[in-house]
């Protein structure tokens, strides 16, 4: 193994305080099985699932709850066995703090699994693979929950990135499940590699996790095709574009995807549960979450999908009324609601500090001094982008200043002298000119129905005339005489009648 | 907006403390401003910022901004301190008023107050004043040497009120000026007066300039781009000018260390909102502007040009901001 390789440092970023102590100084802790859990239908990015259990069904843990209706779409499980309580809209861990369709769970205690099957990776088509897969509930749970199993569906991989830089301040989910669970993280990237005949994998660390770090050496040591890349402790390198230039020097555009570059890459704990499905044939029914900020015991925790947040935060020494926020400072929002439970995307509860309570917020104006630029990972200029952000004028921010290409990682506004609250200026500077364009769309569509009305008109008034003409052309010469002595006659007769009359 | 909007932590930073480091940093050179000068800089300066304060919340109020914000954020204060010591101690009050009402009230707030001014607020009230009263603004009190004393001499703290014409006799020229002079009466610079005998007031306070725009540097207030790239032009034009005839062109060094050129390399072209803000720019911006001082200094009707040169090349700034975005991650 090689660790002296190249690291390419990208342009910006910052260096917050990384508060990751305070978490990780217990192993990784299991609740008590809660007496209900709320588990939400739609967990991953995609469509809907379809619920196929009702209202008192016993489940078993690890039976399905819904299945995926499209190829963009994953299944959702009962995380323990138990009674369906209830179905309904229910509140979600989601910024929007609108509720979405969950399942009660009733738990009986008795933490009863389905029957697991593994699966025997040797002699199973890809495409069978990737089916189970969709109904292992394996997303991407660095927070994107992408499904998994569209992500696996490529054969032009060379490299493997595993994204274990876990760059926000206070997050360690990953930290401590790679230390503890080491085994199913490097079965999780031998199984990749298998499956997609990847020849290189490189697991790009940062350097502020030396207790992960000295156990993944000792047990890669010998491994010739995965290479540890310890990085330095900037934020955000644990951003994909970001990491892919560490690791490798190639900066991929806003539009492109890592697999046009034969690049993909995986967070650990994703690997880990692709891991358990495969060896074990355990769905997705809990992942690793950081319970930490204004509390009296931060903690890493084994959570089951669907168990109350209250529960940890009261457990790691915290109260209900606690403000929190999922995810972290930087990227992470304020949960609208907090009698939800954890999702596949909760990676960290982040109790809010008075620290960032007494954050200044009086908005000045900008001064152009470009502490912004120095940072802005993206290598945007965050100052121009404000300013036509705030004077509306969109076309520039996308033509000139490639709105698009921002990330929304924060560095701006958090090195930001006038408090000015940059990414919320983009994000709706972005859902603004989202909506413009599908409104334009909706006229383009409009637009082209009315000229195709008015072509159909005109094509029709053609046809007609054509037509007609036609018809005229087919009567014979014969006829047309006869007709002509038809219509003679008839005049002469009417002719003689109108005489008559007169007499 | 709530304050929790993310990110939820931030940098420990405002303008206030962007503002007062610049005004911190220039404190070496008041105080050999002071040595040199005498006391009266210092009286000049109160009165001067507490005008420029009240003047300042004037504007605020009739905007309907909050005052207190806006006052705290130092931008006044820096800017009223940059224009009373680049004018002489010994200007009468009013008219170092007058320039602070045009650097705070038409040249800040008439454009739209701080963030949106175009042009150097410190260097239209400097040009203002050196337009209209060419004969006070070039008129320095005489400075043979560093003198402690000075440092005591209370009387002189507010003499402004008591001296309010120029008093032949305790003044004598910048050297830049007696360049100049000399050019204009056709005498070769060399046999008019030796430079680098001893160190001169204006030199060694070119020093203290550079001292504190280091340390602006240290801090990352500023990038090295500005200053360097003004001093590096300035230093090479005169160079050629000075190997094309020595005997009317004064050398590299004599421009470097006389007149403004610290001064204005690491604490006029340095204002964020009236110079460029990418890398590119920057560099352009510092060319541009030292070019424009030699050939003034060489070639114009006054002895420093750099005011003038700051406030042609605001103009210019949109244009060298359009042409010099840098490539966007993953466009290059």
């Amino acid at each position: 193994m090689n660790i002296t390789d190249k690291i390419f440092k990208f342009f910006g970023g910052i260096k917050p305080e990384g508060h990751k102590q305070i978490s990780t100084r217990n192993p990784i802790k299991r609740l008590p099985l809660p007496k209900e859990l709320i588990i939400p239908i739609r967990q991953h990015v995609g469509k809907m699932p379809n619920i196929i259990v009702k209202i008192g069904d016993r489940v078993l843990k690890g039976q399905i709850l819904a299945e995926p209706v499209a190829n963009l779409s994953a299944a959702t499980h009962a995380s323990t066995s138990g009674y369906v309580k209830e179905i309904k809209p229910m509140n979600i861990p989601h910024p929007s703090g609108l509720p979405d369709q969950c399942v009660v769970l009733e738990t009986d205690g008795k933490d009863e699994w389905i029957s697991l099957e593994k699966i025997d990776i040797e002699n199973i088509s890809v495409s069978n693979l990737l089916e189970k897969l969709k109904h292992s509930g394996v997303v991407g749970l660095g927070g994107a929950t992408f499904p998994s199993h569209i992500k696996l569906n490529t054969n032009r991989i060379e490299t493997l990135i595993v994204n274990a830089a876990e760059c926000e301040p206070y997050i360690t989910c990953d930290d401590m499940a790679m230390q503890e669970m080491t085994q199913d993280f490097v079965d999780g990237i031998n199984l990749i590699m298998h499956i997609l005949n990847i020849p290189k994998t490189i697991i790009g660390i940062e350097d502020n996790k030396p207790q992960a770090i000295s156990k993944l050496n000792s047990v890669l040591s010998g491994s010739k095709n995965i290479q540890l890349k310890i990085i330095p402790t900037v934020y955000p390198s644990g951003d994909e574009k970001r990491l892919i230039y560490l690791m490798l020097g190639v900066k991929i555009p806003k539009e492109k995807r890592p697999t046009e570059f034969g690049i993909q890459v995986f967070n650990v704990a994703t690997l880990i549960s692709i891991a358990r499905f495969i060896n074990y044939g355990e769905p997705v029914i809990s992942r690793v979450v950081t319970v930490t900020g204004a509390l009296s015991q931060p903690n890493n925790y084994l959570a089951l999908i669907g168990t109350p947040i209250q529960q940890l935060i009261k457990d790691a020494g915290g109260d209900p009324s606690q403000e929190v926020i999922m995810g972290g400072p930087m990227m992470g929002f304020k949960l609208p609601h907090t009698d939800v439970g954890v999702t596949k995307a909760m990676n960290c509860l982040l109790a809010v500090t008075d620290e960032m309570k007494s954050k200044a917020s009086t908005e000045m104006p900008c001064i152009r001094c470009t502490k912004c630029v120095e940072v802005c990972p993206a290598q945007l200029q965050p100052q121009e982008l404000y300013w036509h952000a705030k004077s509306k004028q969109f076309e520039k921010l996308t033509d000139d200043y490639k709105l698009f290409d921002c990330i929304e990682c924060g560095c701006c506004s958090y090195v930001c002298p006038s408090n000015i609250p940059l990414v919320q200026y983009y994000r709706y500077a972005k859902s603004e000119i989202r909506e413009q364009s599908k409104s334009s769309e909706i006229a383009d569509i409009a637009r082209d129905r009315n000229e195709f009305r008015l072509f159909r008109l005109e094509r029709e008034k053609k046809e007609r005339a054509e037509r007609n003409a036609q018809r005229r052309a087919q009567v014979s010469d014969e006829d047309k005489k006869k007709l002509i002595d038809e219509k003679k006659a008839a005049i002469e007769a009417a002719m003689k009648r109108v005489a008559e009359n007169e007499e | 907006m709530t304050s929790l909007d993310s990110p939820a932590i931030k940098k420990n930073m405002s303008v206030s403390v962007i503002m007062f480091t610049v005004v911190f940093a220039l404190i070496p050179a008041l105080i050999a401003q002071i040595g040199f000068f005498g006391l009266q800089i210092l009286g000049n300066l109160i009165i001067g910022i507490s005008f420029a304060l009240i003047l300042e919340a004037v504007c605020l109020k009739l905007r309907h901004y909050p005052i207190k914000p806006f006052l705290k954020d130092g931008s006044a204060f820096l800017t009223a301190w940059l224009l009373i010591i680049s004018i002489p101690s010994s200007t009468p009050i009013w008219v170092m008023l007058v320039g602070l009402f045009f650097s705070i009230v038409i040249s800040k707030h008439a454009y739209g107050g701080i963030g949106s001014n175009p042009f150097n607020p410190a260097m239209i009230g400097y040009a203002v004043l050196l337009i209209s009263f060419p004969k006070i603004m070039t008129n320095w009190p005489s400075a043979e040497y560093f003198d402690f004393n000075n440092f005591l001499n209370f009387s002189q703290l507010f003499s402004m009120f008591t001296s309010l014409d120029v008093v032949d006799g305790i003044v004598s020229a910048t050297p830049l000026d007696e360049i100049k002079t000399a050019l204009f009466l056709g005498e070769p610079i060399k046999n008019s007066f030796s430079f680098f005998d001893q160190f001169n007031a204006y030199q060694i306070m070119s020093i203290f300039y550079l001292i504190g725009g280091l340390y602006l540097m240290i801090k990352k207030i500023i990038t090295w781009h500005l200053p360097v790239s003004l001093i590096l032009s300035i230093f090479l034009f005169s160079f050629i000018l000075h190997q094309i005839n020595p005997d009317v062109f004064m050398p590299s060094l004599f421009h470097l260390m006389n007149g403004a050129t610290f001064l204005a390399a690491f604490f006029i072209i340095t204002d964020p909102v009236s110079s460029p803000t990418t890398l590119n720019g920057k560099i352009i911006f510092g060319v541009m502007v030292g070019l424009i001082t030699v050939i003034i200094r060489n070639f114009g009707g006054y002895p420093d040009g750099i005011a003038f040169a700051v406030i042609f090349m605001n103009i210019f700034v949109p244009l060298i901001e359009k042409f010099t975005q840098p490539k966007v991650f993953g466009y290059e």
